[in-house]
């Protein structure tokens, strides 16, 4: 059946490793912004959740390195890293063998993608989950586009990707959400860290909220990374999520650049109940 | 470098072995002889100035339990000391950390920069 929800939201894991570093005010709005969307994705009663992550080398390697790749695990397992440090404990992820095998079927008549029966999850799904199903008890299935190790698959696959998904999830019974989450501009796991190109992150979110296919498909990751960091190459994930509710306005609930946590701060969701474009936001 | 870290993030009975004999858990990686010295202290600032990934290096800093301004100040350090990043998309532009950033905005923080 059509996607139940969809959304975008951040995933730097300073949001819950250096929580008590951050400006406490600011912490707790993107919190609260974080519980909103919580609520917004249980009130749409999904039977599974599809995570578009931008791993960061938790189970793909430039020894063999897929551009697209879903799980396919009854279950999964993470985070990766030191518990402490990321402020999340290790714990096993429930997943639906089924759904995601009749969900890669569809999505490979017309995109390629990988699969994989193991996949350990890493900040990039861990933070997002910690705060959408705290409890970890809604069927995830793990998406990953690389966003990491040049060549990058480029944006308008990351495009078809997003149609594939949503042609799959059309497909079958189950109630399927959708989230996409990676970081706009920022620099992270580097000595910039902390460096956020606001006024470039508004006007890609400006263009996410109104489905403007051509100007995020504009985008050259060159310039992106010149304008905007290594990091912003993960606006594949934001992208794939328009693509996936193509025509549908998004709403931006929350923007915020928050420093100690690298990245300016989104939430965002699709507004799924009224398809219609506004020619202004 | 990179394989080796990759491995190593994320299985926990490999990083068991490196913990017990960090030199040992290196045999089995063509590795060069600094590259396994800056494995085995660990140096993160070599290892950074070498080209490994921000992101492995970060998961690996983690393991260590090396604090997050202590993280970012040993690779200034690593650069202040090696020079520029060799290779890969994970390197500087000059900015000059969220204090100093702030401060030149005329703006306060409370965070504590390394430098």
């Amino acid at each position: 059946m059509p996607l139940v929800f969809a959304g975008v939201c951040s995933h730097a894991p300073g949001i819950v490793g250096r929580a008590d570093q951050a400006d406490a005010s600011a912490k707790n709005r993107l919190y609260e912004a974080f519980d909103d969307m919580r609520q917004r994705l249980e009130a749409s009663k999904p039977d599974a959740l599809i995570v578009v992550a931008a791993e960061h080398f938790a189970n793909f390697f430039m020894n063999n390195m897929p551009s697209f790749a879903m799980g396919m695990a009854d279950y999964y397992e993470g985070p990766i890293e030191n518990p402490e440090w990321l402020g999340i404990s290790k714990t096993r992820i429930p997943g639906n063998r089924s759904l995601s095998e009749r969900l890669i079927q569809k999505v490979m008549e017309t995109a390629d993608v990988s699969y994989a029966e193991e996949w350990k999850f890493d900040h990039g799904i861990m933070v997002p989950l910690h705060f959408l199903t705290p409890n970890y008890d809604l069927p995830v299935i793990p998406t990953n586009i690389n966003c990491q190790g040049p060549p990058l698959a480029p944006l308008h696959r990351a495009w078809a990707f997003g149609q594939a998904l949503r042609e799959a999830a059309d497909s079958v019974p189950e109630r399927v959400a959708l989230i996409g989450t990676g970081g706009i501009s920022h620099w992270p796991a580097t000595p910039d860290s902390g460096k956020i190109n606001e006024s470039w992150d508004r006007q890609f979110l400006d263009e996410w909220s109104r489905c403007d296919k051509a100007a995020m498909l504009s985008y050259a990751d060159t310039q992106s990374y010149l304008d905007a960091g290594q990091g912003a190459f993960e606006i594949r994930t934001f992208m794939t999520v328009s693509a996936a509710t193509e025509g549908a306005q998004g709403i931006v609930h929350f923007y915020e650049p928050i420093p100690i946590f690298a990245v300016g701060c989104t939430i965002g969701t699709i507004d799924l109940e009224a398809p219609q474009l506004r020619s202004t936001i | 470098m990179q394989k080796f870290l990759f491995e190593l993030n994320r299985d926990e009975e490999f990083q068991a072995r490196y913990a017990e004999d960090r030199r040992g858990a290196l045999v089995s990686f063509d590795l060069t002889a600094e590259e396994q010295q800056a494995l085995i202290e660990p140096d993160i600032g070599l290892l950074f100035h070498l080209g490994v990934n921000g992101q492995i290096l970060m998961h690996f800093a983690a393991l260590h339990s090396i604090e997050w301004q202590d993280y970012l100040q040993r690779m200034r350090d690593g650069l202040a000391v090696h020079g520029p990043v060799r290779e890969g998309v994970y390197a500087v532009t000059g900015y000059e950390g969220v204090d100093a950033h702030s401060r030149r905005l005329g703006q306060t923080s409370d965070i504590e920069e390394g430098d």
